[in-house]
């Protein structure tokens, strides 16, 4: 447990939380950006350890809270076809469509399949010849290396039956249309270790650099977590706004050459809706052109799908730390975890979900909330 | 336990679901399951006994009291480290009528197979079965055997139901946890649930993890002789700890505290958990008890548990408390607080 268990220690973290306590003049308001650092701040309760120093909004770094309806509506149309097997990350499974999600779909008869890789899809495509098999390729830059990896394999291999359906997403744009927003409450950055470690962080140099904003490379055990927090709030109280990288090591400034240019190879920048958020210019990846015979969407002919966001749910607004779950007028009487109007919902630490038990559990016990 | 129910006039606690199918988070022992009792079965079949919702019932018979139990086995892969499905069957029932306090008396056994299947996977599984049996010393008494076309099953099913004798000196039920119980775990948690994700197509590990499955009467003989005032008994199977204490939490309405650093959570089980995404609180166990007893009695009870091999890791891992009844909060290793809540249907691994 070499480079696990130091970053796990309670100690340290008790060093970091007081040390953080100590230099924050304020309380300075930082986004997370990565779901995977929501889930260790949810998990460990750092938030609330934090509580007059710092305030975390928990940014649009989930994938699956940020995947367009359209397109879960597309994999909904492609897993319901009798020749395909579809396969997905398993937390993709719940994420409401407009009328179903995809367990549902496959209660109805689908054969949809959770994968750990998108090789592993591949596979199984190259096992059914005579199925269709296709892949739900979503996520940040951080998985984009291995599914590009895979459709590379794919027709190297010549395996004809296999195809993915993108809804792939990049961080820098999503983190300039927060800082372009007027009313951005956003004061500093924790960007995704492993979003940095493909991509490295020169990308991130002119956004600190033109809307002044600490943006820290930050790993995602608690010690990673709070160290990138007490760099923040240093560069904050001394009115600096730099790019630093607590995640030292994992990540260099130029990132990983072979899985950039593999990645590049791939795929290509192009115009993407969030959801709850909206278009955000050159946020996505598709296919190159020399790659789209393994386009899920020209296959099956679904490109055409498109869906209106239901006005009700404002995951936007949450996503970008304009608006607390508990402020939402759908909040825990039309959308709840087991009914969920967008994805902050769906995931255990989706922001939405998160405030839900939190909520219900401060109801339960008032004392204890208040202390 | 003589008051009549009357089916008709139950209330469905929870909201009607939102798809007109089964689906697989049916059965994952999270709220789906728990809407799919009430909203269809209780309506229909409610009485007195089954309203108990116990891992099993207790029926008047003369002058004393039997515990029953009924349970599915449809595991696959049919054959992991650790056991088979017989020995997952037999262990299974006999576990859910212990935790009523009972001594296991007879087993029965039905079996449906899938035309295709190999006899000599049929043998093994047969043989784990009777040796688990036998080494609890209860008897497999009535069985069933029925075949289904290939395709209409996987491989093989097994049903097995459970008769235990209740000692009236020694009655844990789920009702019963007050603040102030100690919660005890007799092993290291989360191994069965990994051993069989581990062991399907596709996911391979270093070294193997093996199933925790196992008989669990002795650990409660030994808790009985010790002569501990257990208040409640309860094997975390399906839906693993969390869901199990969150159960106990809402039968007993009270809070339930638990200490993240004492969770028996062994290495490699850990890291396979995180590899995959999963939170071990919520994987199944089939050889682990938890023990909820009174503060004064917790250490007797600990070196009760700890004389037997099952219990030999048996440790503390929190306690019942008044304030946030029905919730189940667990303390981080940092002193942060999270809620630990059944989760809407099965564990799905994360992306991120």
């Amino acid at each position: 447990m070499k480079y696990l268990s130091e970053y796990r220690d309670a100690d340290i973290a008790r060093t970091l939380i007081a040390r953080i306590k100590a230099r924050a003049t304020r309380a300075w308001t930082l986004m997370e950006v990565c779901g995977g650092q929501t889930h260790t701040i949810v998990r460990q309760g750092l938030d609330e350890l934090l509580v007059g120093a710092v305030e975390l909004i928990h940014g649009p770094g989930c994938p699956v809270c940020v995947t367009p309806l359209e397109q879960i509506d597309k994999a909904l149309a492609i897993a319901a076809r009798p020749e395909v097997i579809f396969t997905s990350f398993g937390d993709m499974l719940r994420v409401p469509g407009s009328d179903c999600d995809l367990q549902q779909v496959r209660a109805r008869g689908a054969d949809v399949r959770v994968v750990y890789s998108p090789l592993d899809a591949l596979g199984l495509a190259q096992r059914h010849p005579d199925k269709e098999v296709v892949f739900f390729a979503v996520g940040f830059e951080t998985t984009a290396p291995a599914n590009a990896m895979a459709v590379f394999r794919a027709r190297q291999l010549g395996v004809k039956n296999f195809s993915v359906l993108v809804s792939h997403v990049t961080v820098p744009p999503a983190i300039t249309a927060i800082l372009a927003a007027p009313d951005n409450r956003v004061q500093g950055f924790l960007a995704a270790g492993h979003v940095c470690a493909v991509m490295g962080w020169t990308e991130y140099e002119p956004i600190a650099e033109k809307y002044k904003v600490p943006i820290i490379i930050t790993g995602f055990e608690p010690v990673d977590i709070l160290e990138g927090i007490a760099m923040a709030v240093n560069q904050l109280e001394e009115c600096r706004h730099v790019v630093e990288n607590q995640y030292v090591r994992s990540v260099r400034r130029l990132g990983t050459k072979p899985a950039r240019l593999l990645v590049d190879q791939v795929f290509e920048l192009v115009d993407r809706p969030w959801r709850g958020i909206g278009q955000i210019p050159m946020s996505g990846l598709k296919l190159r052109h020399d790659f789209s015979a393994y386009d899920a969407e020209l296959r099956f002919g679904v490109s055409d799908i498109k869906v209106t966001e239901p006005v009700e749910c404002r995951a936007g607004d949450v996503l970008t730390g304009r608006l607390k779950p508990p402020q939402c007028p759908a909040f825990g009487v039309r959308c709840t975890p087991e009914r969920p109007l967008g994805a902050p919902m769906v995931s255990t630490e989706g922001a939405c979900s998160a405030y839900y038990s939190l909520a219900r559990y401060r109801t339960a016990a008032p004392e204890e909330a208040a202390k | 336990m003589t008051g009549t129910v009357n089916p008709a006039a139950m209330q469905c606690p929870v909201p009607l679901e939102a798809s007109d199918r089964v689906q697989l988070g049916h059965g994952s022992g999270g709220k789906l399951s728990a809407q799919l009792v009430a909203c269809h079965f209780l309506p229909h079949f409610g009485n007195a006994a089954l309203l108990q919702l116990g891992d099993a019932s207790i029926v008047r018979v003369g002058g004393g009291e039997l515990a029953i139990s009924t349970d599915s086995f449809v595991v696959q892969p049919i054959e992991f480290p650790g056991g088979n499905i017989g020995s997952l069957a037999v262990h299974g029932t006999l576990n859910d009528v212990a935790m009523m306090g009972a001594r296991p008396l007879c087993l029965t056994a039905a079996f449906i197979l899938e035309e295709g299947l190999s006899l000599a996977v049929l043998d093994r599984v047969i043989g784990e079965m009777a040796r688990a049996a036998r080494d609890a010393g209860v008897p497999i008494v009535a069985g069933d055997t029925k075949v289904v076309e290939r395709g209409k099953a996987d491989g093989l099913y097994i049903n097995t139901t459970g008769v235990g004798v209740v000692d009236p000196g020694f009655r844990p039920e789920p009702t019963r946890a007050v603040p102030g119980d100690v919660i005890l775990v007799s092993g290291p948690i989360a191994r069965h649930g990994m051993a069989i994700m581990a062991a399907r197509e596709g996911l391979s590990f270093e070294s193997a993890i093996t199933s925790d499955s196992a008989a669990l009467p002795p650990l409660v003989d030994a808790l009985r002789q010790a002569d501990v005032g257990v208040h409640v008994l309860r094997d975390p199977t399906r839906g693993g700890v969390a869901s199990a204490l969150n159960e106990i939490a809402v039968s007993s309405a009270v809070g339930v505290e638990i200490d993240e650093a004492a969770l028996p959570v062994p290495g490699d089980v850990r890291a396979a958990c995180e590899m995959l995404g999963l939170d071990p609180l919520y994987v199944a166990n089939e050889g682990v008890l938890l023990a909820f007893v009174p503060e004064a009695q917790a250490a007797r009870a600990l070196s009760a548990m700890r004389t037997h091999p099952l219990g030999a890791d048996a440790v503390r891992i929190g306690r019942v408390v008044a304030g946030h009844p029905r919730f189940v909060a667990l303390r981080t290793a940092l002193g942060g607080t999270r809620i630990v809540d059944l989760l809407p249907g099965d564990q799905l691994p994360r992306i991120c």
